[in-house]
Formats: structure tokens, sequence, C-alpha cells
């Protein structure tokens, strides 16, 4: 928006978290342009939810900057953060499970809505407009996932596929900027995992939004992405294309290991 | 349209003829308890009144345990608050009634002003209190608040100038409606007087709690009432979607306490002297049993939960042990009535009290009423696979909804 140049809503600069003696993420620099969908993948351990949770707030890093839409996210709370415009998901379904599906995305909604609890209390006209707005759009949200007809349903009831596809609409509903969706296809059957691959597309298209995906099923990555970043060992290994990162060694080895032999071996199974 | 695919969800199969009936029988049976007890002679409204505070006092910290999820075992010490901040504005013994009279703010004493004021008080101290908790989960947070719980009682003890120390103060100002003060004066209404007794007392009571049941469910459908409800279930996520946890809970204490902040004015009034024994650990821990037993979460539930357990106290103990006696004189035979005279419930109400706690934690945890009955989930399971398909068929056909 400003001096970042036009596009750019998310700018990493030199993030780094040392937990201890060990650097989980180590001075990555990232970026994410305007309705992009980018992946951030990489073995297990490599620093990329901790990536997340810095960019979200839930982490304070040890050095290094965060530019969200033109303004540094440092020192803000997670909750200011999604205020800003950056909603999430969670790796572990993290839903109100006691709340019923409308709930959930109502909550996402918080930072968008004013009333304060003495207008509740006095159920101000201004107070009865905004929750039946409110309400109305959440309706949207769950007809956008397909759950609408659950609204009433407490979150708990529903069933592994359908949790993560309301996590999706909780998050949408804080009108986000930039959606970060950690694993949203794990555990998930290749229908499912069709079905969020659409999703997410059809998201990034309607609400304009970028998105930024930790991923762990290639297909899923090499389907969705604009971009992807490589990380290992907390440092950014590759970035590019899904072609160009396909085809980087540094990412082969540390996805499969060194070479020795067969110099000739094919990527094709690198994600067998 | 994809919603013809979706069959309709069977609804509850409610019978809102018996509901409606119970539930009106119920109401009209507490607009004209008074009237029905003197009728019949029952003579238990004097045991309605502290009751009925109980109760409302139960609300208020549903609020906090309920919503929000904040364990607090010193909820009395909001009681005591209350009670002892409309004390200390009306009553003749206060410090405050050497000055009070003949300054601009000699509105203060008004018993109706000094309950708004204890309100007030009572809120501010739950945030204050609050405050050092907010970083704390759990059993270090009960701990916390168990701490406070033994701290004002002890904080009343000692101060002594302002609160009269263990003595207590005594008398209170007490609550007047027209010209009739309640308790004392014989009321004159339409020309005719009439000699009311507690029965005011009776319906002000109500009049609280009812408001308090109608303020909690407004606040429950609120932003902030999903808010608490959020960072119960899951404070972290709560977080990420916006939610400050700091302010939820701040909010979550200071309503809470607020609530006890009327009800402890009205209590100090009816009874007309207030002692920090009155606000022990022993009161923090039966209006928690009300909150849980009723079903935390559920204003009808805690409702239901008070009614039982102080009906019982206040009650039916008494009742029940000396029908028992008679019942052992009726029967002629002396050992059998030697025998059941010293039989006694209000001796081991505590026993028996006790004892229906551990049952019903065995039994029913969620409480009696609990907020939300989960259906069963396998309705779901069977649509999953079907609720796929339709994904799948609007995506092709990259319509959508909106």
């Amino acid at each position: 928006m400003t001096a970042q140049g036009a596009g750019v809503v998310l700018d990493v600069t030199g993030l780094t978290k040392q937990f201890g003696g060990l650097t989980a993420v180590d001075a990555v620099d990232f970026r994410v342009q305007e309705r992009q969908i980018c992946s951030l993948i990489g073995p297990n351990g490599a620093g990329k939810t901790t990536f997340f949770n810095m960019v979200a707030g839930q982490y304070e890093p040890t050095s290094g900057d965060v530019i969200f839409d033109g303004r540094s996210l440092r020192g803000l709370r997670p909750h200011q953060i999604t205020a800003r415009g950056i909603g999430r998901t969670f790796q572990n379904i993290r839903l109100f499970t006691n709340e019923t599906l409308l709930e959930n995305v109502l909550v996402g909604m918080h930072s968008r809505l004013r009333s304060s609890p003495v207008a509740a209390l006095l159920r101000l006209p201004s107070q009865r407009r905004e929750e039946a707005e409110a309400h109305a759009r959440a309706m949207d949200l769950l007809k956008l996932v397909r759950l609408d007809r659950f609204a009433d349903e407490s979150a708990g009831n529903l069933p592994y596929g359908m949790q993560r596809r309301l996590e999706m609409a909780r998050a949408l509903a804080s009108q986000p900027k930039l959606l970060l969706l950690d694993e949203p296809t794990a555990g998930m059957n290749p229908q499912e995992t069709l079905a969020m691959t659409t999703l997410i597309r059809k998201v990034r298209d309607d609400f304009g939004v970028a998105v930024l995906l930790i991923e762990h099923d290639m297909q899923v990555v090499m389907d969705l992405s604009e971009r992807v970043t490589v990380l290992n060992y907390g440092q950014k290994i590759a970035e590019g294309t899904p072609r160009e990162v396909q085809r980087n060694d540094q990412v082969i080895e540390a996805y499969l290991g060194r070479r020795h032999k067969r110099p000739e071996d094919e990527v094709a199974g690198a994600h067998a | 349209m994809s919603q013809t695919l979706a069959p309709a969800l069977p609804t509850a199969s409610r019978q809102p003829n018996f509901g409606t009936l119970a539930r009106n029988l119920f109401i009209a049976v507490v607009l004209t308890y008074p009237f029905l007890d003197l009728a019949f002679g029952w003579q238990a409204l004097l045991a309605f009144i502290p009751m009925m505070l109980m109760i409302t006092l139960a609300m208020g910290l549903n609020i906090v345990v309920g919503y929000a999820g904040l364990l607090d075992l010193g909820y009395a010490a909001f009681y005591a608050i209350g009670a002892y901040a409309a004390a200390f504005f009306t009553s003749p013994v206060s410090p405050l009634n050497a000055i009070l009279p003949d300054s601009p703010f000699f509105w203060m004493q008004d018993f109706w002003v000094a309950m708004l004021l204890a309100v007030l008080v009572a809120g501010l101290a739950g945030a204050l209190l609050g405050a050092p908790t907010l970083r704390l989960r759990g059993d270090y947070l009960a701990l916390v608040t168990l701490g406070f719980g033994e701290i004002v009682p002890r904080l009343v003890k000692n101060l002594e100038p302002w609160t009269k120390g263990v003595k207590g103060m005594n008398p209170i100002g007490r609550p007047y409606l027209f010209d009739c003060t309640f308790g004392v004066d014989p009321c004159t209404i339409f020309g005719t007087q009439y000699k009311l007794g507690m029965i005011p007392y009776y319906y002000v009571t109500l009049a609280i709690g009812a408001l308090s049941i109608f303020l909690i469910i407004r606040l429950r459908n609120s932003r902030l009432g999903r808010a608490w409800a959020a960072i119960r279930d899951d404070e972290i996520a709560a977080q990420g979607m916006g939610v400050n946890p700091v302010t939820t809970k701040l909010w979550a204490f200071a309503l809470g306490a607020s609530f006890s902040g009327a009800t402890g004015a009205i209590f100090g009034a009816y009874l007309q002297t207030i002692s920090p024994d009155q606000f022990e650990y022993s009161t923090s821990v039966i209006v928690l049993c009300m909150v849980i037993l009723g079903g935390t979460g559920n204003v009808w539930g805690v409702m239901f939960g008070g009614l039982l357990i102080q009906s019982f106290d206040r009650i039916f103990a008494e009742r029940l042990t000396g029908w028992v006696h008679k019942f052992g004189a009726a029967t002629g035979v002396p050992a059998v009535a030697t025998l059941l005279s010293n039989f006694d419930l209000l001796r081991s109400r505590l026993f028996i009290f006790g004892l229906c706690l551990v049952l019903l934690m065995a039994l029913r945890p969620q409480g009696l009423l609990p907020a939300r009955k989960r259906r069963e989930s396998a309705l779901i399971d069977e649509t999953e696979e079907e609720a796929n398909a339709r994904h799948d068929a609007a995506v092709a056909q990259a319509g959508g909804p909106q």
C-alpha cells in the first residue's frame, strides 16, 4: 500500500525465533502479494508453524519484522492482528466445540462488531441492527462452506472434514486480507481434499484475500500455489513457482536426503 | 438451489402445551406466593426471600464460572462488598452518617441510590480483584480467588472504624416504595392501611431476580457473551478470532460481581444486620454448588439447582424432621418415638448435601439442566458423504451461494 510497493500484503524481513539454544526460524524473508496463494512447505520441524505463530502474534519474534498492509505487526497481541486483517485456522482444529456453528462464525466476526455490553443490556436499536446483520452474514458464510443446515448444531458434533470447513468460515468472518491456513487438508480423504482445494481457490477469487498455507500434501501445494517457499531447519532454502521448487536440488535433499549413487533419480517420487 | 437436497432436520419433539402450562403455573405461583403462604399457613415466606437472593447470587456467579469458565471460589467477597457498601451509605452507625446528611451528597443515603452505588462498587471490586488473575488459569485462578474470599471478611473484621468489625453493622437503611418503608410501617393502598410485614421484600427480591435473568440472557446472546464462551472453550482460538482475553475476562468479573452488589444490599436491609461471618468461605461454596448442580452455563439450570439446594436447606430439612418426629410420636410405641425423635435432618444437612454432590458428579457431571444438550452425532456422520457430493456439485457448477 505504501512504501512496500503496490500489491504486497505481507512483507516479512529477517524473522527469527529462538527457543533457548534452538533457532526454530532463522532470518526468513518472505512476501505475499495481494490475492496470491502461497505455500510454506518443509519437513517436520522445519519451523513452519512457528513462522505462522509469529505472523499471527502467538509468539513474539526474537528479531526481524512483519509488515502487514504497510504497517508493522511487532508488539501486537493476536486479537489486534486479527483486527488488522489476518485470519487463521489451526493445525489441530480449534473450534468452540460447545457452541453452535452459527455462534462459532459470529465469534469470528468479533473484531468487526462494535456494540458495547451496555448497548447489549439495553438492546439499543444500533445493537439489534448489528446483530441481525451479523447473523445474516454468518449464515452466508455457512452456506459458502455448505454447513448452513447445521447452523444450530454444536460444533463438537461435526465430523472432521466439516470441522475444517467450519474453521475456514470462522476465519473468513473476520474479513481478513490475508488468510493463514495451517494444514487445511490434513487427515482428509482425496475427495475431501479436492473439495477443500476448490474452496480455497473460490475463497481467494470471491473475497479477494491472499492465502498463505502450510501443507504437507504436495498434490495440493502444486495444484493451488502460485508461489512456494521451502523451509528446512528454520532456514528458507528455496522459493519460486511450484515447478521451480520441484526441481530445486536443496529441496529434494531436504525431503529425501542426499543423492549418493544415482544422480539421475527422478523428482516425481518426492511426495510418495 | 442446493438447499433442496438437504433433508429437513427432525425438530425437537417437545410438547409445547405441557411446557408452557408448567411455566405459566410456576410464574403464577411465584407471583402470588405471599398470599398463598398466608392463605394456607405455610409460613415459609421468610425462607423464600433469602432463597431468591441466593439464587440471584448464583446467577451472577454463573457469568464468571459458567459463561467465561473462570473458577471463582471467593464469590462471597463481592456479596460482602455489596452488602457493606449499601450499609456504609445508609446505616446510622456508618462513619458516613456523620458527614452525609448535611452534605450535598445527602441523597446517597436513600436506599435505592445506595443499592445502585453498591452495584457499582461491587462491579468495580470485581474488575479490580479480577485484574491480577488474568494470567492465571484453572487451579491457580481458583486458589487466588479463594484468597480473595478470605481477605475480604478479614478486612471487614479489622477495619473496625468503618465496618464495626465483628459486631457488624446494625441497623441498615430500608427500601421503601412511596410512603411505605419495608418491614415497618403499615402501608396505605387506595386509602386502606395494610400490615404487609415482609411481603414487599419478597416482591423486590423477586423483581431483582427476574431483572437479573432478563439482563443475563441479553448478555449471553451478545458479542460479549459469545466472547465469554469462546475464551472458555479455547482461549488461543478466541484470540485468533479477535477476542481480547483481558477485557473479556474483566467484564465477566465486573458484571458477575455487580449482580451480587444488588443482592447484598437487599440482603443487608432484609436482615437489618450484617457481620463478616455471613460472608465466609461456606457461602461461596454453597453458591458455587448451586451453579454446578443445576447446570453450569444455563440460567434456568442455575435457578433450578438453587431452588433445590435452598429449599432443602431452608424449608424441607426442618419440615421433614418435624414430620418424622410427629410420626414417631403418633405410632404410640415409646421405642420408635425415641428413636425417631433423634432423627434430625438439620444436623445432617451438610452430610446429605455432600452425599448428593458426590452422587451428582458421579452420575451426571454436566448438572441437572446442562447448557446445551449434545445431540447424538450419528445424524451428521450419515450425511457427510452426501454433503461432500453436494459441495462438489456446487463447486463444479461454479455458481455459489452469493
